[in-house]
């Protein structure tokens, strides 16, 4: 920018720009890891802004929060501070898909967010909009603030969330504005567009929120928390949590509010065609709901509140873009809404992106060195996987300043390998949201489990501390001679034992039998054993839910593991960035260009590249075969 | 050097000469084994004549040479082996080789290993590149013939249901607020038995595969002189026989190799056991069984000139449920009954009247013979055969999922768990139709030929 006079803000190892959900977890893993880091946001007040629904967690969200709390993140202990309500879904189905989800109050996450930025050495947390990011050549060095300051750094983690070009529209109004009414980021974006980025538009909803106080609760279902409180970070799970927990409310649209809806639908930016953004498929609006399932007489409306010290409740489901007169008429026709008094309209805000197959799996850009991005600029949507971007962006850019093997976790390792790997290699044409049938090996990939997957992996690059570390070793430990116990404790078909198994309610076995294989049956729980096992030690709760899922599960989790070794071979063949394609002979055309394009890092990740046939992927293993020997006999 | 895989080299059908081929480690020791020459010593890459032998049995008259690694076509020893034409010597001899401890070529693997063993360049490679891709492009599927395609459709059919299963239980895990519709564990339990069903039917055509390579088992039933001879001789003689057994070892029965329109037909002809009064008897009522069990077809004949015995009787419970033809014999002399007399003890089966000696029904036994098994007209290629083989194999463990998929359903196992299986279904029918890459070439080409040791 040749206005601005620009004056010397100070020298970093990282730049991180954007305090949201993202660019915090790369921050403080970037100061935590040892790197003089600057976080900067346009607001202070938006730090760790929920924006959108107040709560964490989910199906396969709730998985990410713990995968980047046993890594070190942040995430899940900010969450346990500040939850409201807590509730463990999916229990009817096994263990692969519990998935724990709680309702947020919006400004203690952002307090205590803003507290840990502010307390953490290494961090400097500055208010500030980033107008330019700088480069020397190839490799980026530094950004450049709106009032002036230059930063000169090693490494950029763009994590700008919805700021880009921010455009709001309610109805037939739009105008320039970031999420929630902060003000847009409107230069960057011409200087990534300078740079020969392809900035697409993206857009996503959000619905109103309303006063307390003008719901009838009395016509809604009420939806209590859990009565046992199960935390989300590793490091609480021997915390009591006896705080009283805040309900949410279901009820339903009417044939009313459709009515309404279609009646208006031509006001709505999204049909009228003034919204070119793409939005998320699986967080439609309510005008999205009513006409493409036209045959469905009503919809669920969920009332969450947003906080303790607030009256203002989430009208969940009912996101929408219709003008503000058409939303209070609307909402006025759900069950218990009909004197709901609005607090904030519900608005669709469309920002830009870009192509997240520009990345490499470090999230680090392809050509320019040591720039990265992370969170919903890569096409993402959601707090859960814009957090996870910057946790592995933000490691990735210490790494690769340290001269450090890159950190890349596959999808037999982590959700978070597998959201990685979709966004960078499949792309996304809408906003991407993370689903537990994204990714292939659940069954391994639990959240009970994430502090044993990756724990360890957090330690070696420097991220978790000794007391994490030695937590979970201790952990797998405990249930490595929990099992051995259970398969040396043999049940003897006495009279006593055979009148518990009959009341713990499974066939008495007539043969000894050994408590492992009790455990193994589908009706037999760990705890319901304790009166067979007179020599039980007192166990934790996660260790005694790791052992029942363990040899409940040993069969199918063992055939999930052929299968991940199968993966392993094609992911462990590497493929060169400088490859030329065109020098393969028998690849299809089409596989050469998008080869050449992608420049995929292994034959695993070519092979999930839209396009390229298994036929293609064996000429690939055969050219590398070739290669390798041609190599060794040279 | 790798595993020792051995193949027919030529294309099966009536031909002067054939070849068998082998190549890996044991090749040249698996040669000596089953080989003696005149003289007993063998010279690298030369022609040597003599004889293959199933212990001291002759199997057939060859010429043979023994090829030393790296010289040679795929880098490995090697062994050719020169025999007579047609479709039994080169059975016989490559069943030998795969007793003695090598294992069936797969399609194109000679020319892979040549590839893998740095024999080919890779402009050469082109040729096996091709091969492989040609099993999974999709532009060589539509061309494939008619056997093949039919069965990537129904694959496809199949993987379609299993697909619609995964996607029921994926809704309900991942949106267990919304009210969306879930399928229950009544609908899926049927899916999962629709899809086994429809497997199981797939295996039964992966027989006819099998029918190719070895010959449609055929036995032909019968009480003595009602005319087996005369049948196996008729038909022999229209179809030229390839070959005969090796005359003078004993056998109960006697296989003949015959080829209707391109159907090898083994013929099991329990005539050979001669000069008895009551074959069933004769061959053990439980033997008879077991032979009739194992037979693809039964030819069953019954003299319409006399009344109905006690060995006709035997014979018509044997042949219960198989598939059958029969062919009422004797028409040139009084009939006793007719055939809708008949028809009251075989339901629905194919009855043929003839008489043998005058040449009337052996068309039409033939004919019948044809439409049971093909629509049109398909030609023996190896290719097929291996593939196959390979189909089956997966359609087999395909099945093995789909049944404990089925079994976790009863056993009200949890959705995720139960997805496990039912994701492997759908893999093992992929790789058949070229959908996911997965073991198929990992397998062959990095494990099965051990590459880096």
């Amino acid at each position: 920018m040749n206005n601005i006079k620009s004056y010397n803000g100070g020298t970093y190892d990282i730049v991180v720009i954007g305090a949201g959900h993202a660019g915090i977890e790369a921050a403080l893993a970037s100061a935590r890891m040892g790197m003089n880091t600057l976080i900067l946001t346009i607001s202070l007040d938006a730090i760790a802004a929920l924006s959108c629904n107040p709560n964490i967690g989910g199906t396969g969200k709730g998985h990410l929060v713990r995968e980047i709390d046993a890594l070190g993140g942040e995430m899940a202990i900010n969450i346990d501070k500040s939850f409201i309500q807590s509730r463990m879904l999916n229990t009817s189905k096994g263990p692969a898909v519990h998935s724990l989800r709680v309702q947020a109050d919006k400004k203690k996450y952002h307090t205590e967010m803003k507290k840990v930025l502010e307390d953490e050495p290494n961090l400097v947390l500055r208010q500030g909009e980033v107008v330019e990011i700088l480069f020397n050549g190839d490799e980026v060095a530094g950004v450049l603030s709106r009032t002036g300051a230059v930063y000169k750094s090693k490494a950029v983690i763009v994590a700008s969330g919805t700021y880009l070009r921010g455009r709001v529209y309610i109805g037939e109004i739009n105008y320039e504005s970031g999420p929630d009414g902060m003000s847009p980021s409107l230069m960057l974006s011409q200087n990534l567009m300078d740079k020969g980025f392809n900035l697409r538009r993206m857009k996503t909803g959000t619905p109103a929120r309303v006063h307390k106080d003008s719901i009838d609760y009395f016509l809604m279902e009420e939806q209590p928390g859990d009565e046992e409180i199960i935390p989300f970070s590793f490091l609480n799970m021997d915390k009591e949590f006896t705080q009283d927990q805040v309900p949410c409310y279901l009820t339903y649209t009417t044939e009313a509010t459709h009515d309404i809806i279609r009646k208006n639908i031509s006001r709505s930016p999204m049909y009228a065609g003034d919204i070119e953004g793409v939005g998320p498929r699986y967080c439609p609006s309510i005008e999205d709901k009513v006409i493409r399932f036209a045959d469905k007489d009503r919809h669920q409306v969920f009332i969450e509140p947003e906080g303790l010290d607030t009256k203002e409740m989430y009208v969940q489901g009912c996101s929408s873009t219709l003008p503000e007169e058409v939303q209070i008429e609307m909402y006025k026709k759900i069950i218990g809404l009909e004197n709901v008094r609005f607090m904030r309209s519900a608005y669709a805000i469309e920002y830009d992106s870009i192509d997240p197959t520009i990345l490499k799996r470090t999230l680090e850009h392809k050509e320019f060195k040591n720039l990265f991005f992370a969170g919903q600029i890569n096409g993402s949507s959601g707090y859960e996987e814009a957090a996870s971007q910057g946790l592995i962006a933000g490691i990735n850019a210490v790494q690769n300043i340290k001269g450090k093997d890159p950190f890349i976790l596959d999808r037999s390792e982590a959700y978070i390998g597998v959201l990685i790997d979709d966004l960078v290699t499949k792309g996304t044409d809408e906003p991407y949201r993370m689903m537990t049938s994204r990714a292939e090996y659940r069954l391994t990939l639990r959240q009970d489990n994430a502090d044993l997957r990756l724990t360890e992996k957090g330690y070696h690059i420097g991220l978790v501390s000794e007391e994490r570390y030695r937590k979970t070793l201790e952990k797998k430990e405990a249930i490595q001679k929990e099992l051995e116990r259970l398969k040396k404790v043999v049940i003897g078909p006495s009279p006593e034992n055979l009148e518990i198994m009959e009341k713990i309610g499974t066939t008495p076995s007539k043969s000894p039998i050994s408590l492992y294989e009790l455990i193994r049956r589908p009706e037999v729980h760990y705890d319901d054993t304790s009166l067979l096992d007179e020599n039980r030690g007192h166990l934790k709760r996660e260790v005694r839910l790791q052992v029942e899922t363990q040899i409940k599960y040993e069969g199918y989790i063992s055939k999930q593991m052929i299968q991940i070794d199968q993966f392993k071979k094609l992911e462990n063949k590497s493929l060169s960035l400088d490859q030329d394609y065109n020098d393969i002979r028998g690849l299809s055309n089409e596989a050469k260009q998008k080869l050449n394009k992608f420049k995929p890092d292994s034959v695993g990740q070519a092979s999930r590249i839209s396009g390229i046939s298994p036929a293609d992927i064996n000429v690939l293993l055969i050219y590398l075969e070739q290669k390798r020997r041609s190599a060794k006999d040279a | 050097m790798s595993e020792t895989i051995a193949a027919i080299s030529t294309a099966m059908g009536e031909a002067g000469i054939g070849i068998v081929r082998m190549s890996g480690k044991d090749a040249i020791k698996i040669g000596q084994a089953v080989f003696k020459g005149k003289t007993g010593e063998i010279e690298n890459r030369k022609l040597t004549y003599g004889h293959i032998y199933d212990e001291d049995k002759i199997i057939d008259e060859v010429l043979i040479s023994f090829m030393k690694g790296p010289h040679t076509y795929t880098r490995e020893d090697m062994v050719e082996i020169y025999c007579h034409g047609g479709i039994v010597p080169v059975r016989k001899i490559l069943e030998l080789l795969l007793k003695s401890g090598a294992r069936l070529a797969e399609a194109g693997e000679y020319t892979k290993r040549a590839f893998l063993n740095g024999r080919l360049d890779l402009s050469q490679a082109e040729a096996v590149i091709d091969i492989i891709k040609s099993k999974t492009d999709k532009s060589y599927q539509v061309s494939l013939n008619q056997l093949e395609g039919s069965l990537s459709k129904k694959i496809k059919e199949i993987r379609d249901v299993l697909l619609g299963m995964v996607a029921h239980i994926e809704v309900s895990i991942d949106f267990p607020e919304e009210d969306v519709e879930v399928q229950t564990l009544n609908d899926l339990e049927n899916n999962a038995l629709e899809v086994k069903e429809k497997i199981s039917a797939l295996l039964a055509t992966s027989d006819r595969g099998r029918i190719l390579r070895d010959g449609l088992n055929t036995v032909i039933l019968g009480k003595p002189n009602v005319g087996k001879s005369s049948l196996l001789n008729a038909v022999l003689r229209e179809n030229r026989a390839i070959v005969t057994d090796i005359p003078g070892t004993t056998r109960d029965i006697i296989e003949e190799y015959i080829n209707i329109d391109g159907i090898p037909l083994k013929i099991i002809d329990t005539a050979g056991i001669r000069e008895t009064s009551d074959v069933v008897e004769k061959m053990g009522v439980d033997r008879a069984r077991r032979t009739v069990e194992d037979a693809d077809l039964i030819i069953a004949i019954f003299d319409i000139s006399r009344e109905l015995s006690q060995e006709d009787h035997e014979i018509l419970d044997l042949i219960k449920d198989k598939k059958t033809i029969i062919l009422l014999n004797k028409t040139d002399l009084p009939n006793v009954y007719d055939e809708a007399y008949f028809k009251n003890y075989v339901k629905d089966m194919e009855i043929i009247t003839s008489s043998i000696t005058q040449g009337i029904g052996i068309e039409e036994l033939e004919r019948s013979i044809r439409n049971m098994f093909y629509s049109g007209s398909l030609e023996i290629k190896s290719d097929i055969v291996i593939n196959n083989l390979r189909h089956k194999n997966q359609l087999e463990k395909a099945l093995k999922n789909i049944e404990s998929v089925i079994e976790d359903l009863e056993g009200q196992v949890p959705l995720d768990c139960l997805e496990v299986d039912l994701k492997n279904c759908w893999e093992n029918l992929g790789e058949i139709s070229g959908e996911t890459v997965g073991e198929d070439i990992l397998d062959r080409i990095f494990s099965e030929f051990c590459i880096g040791k």
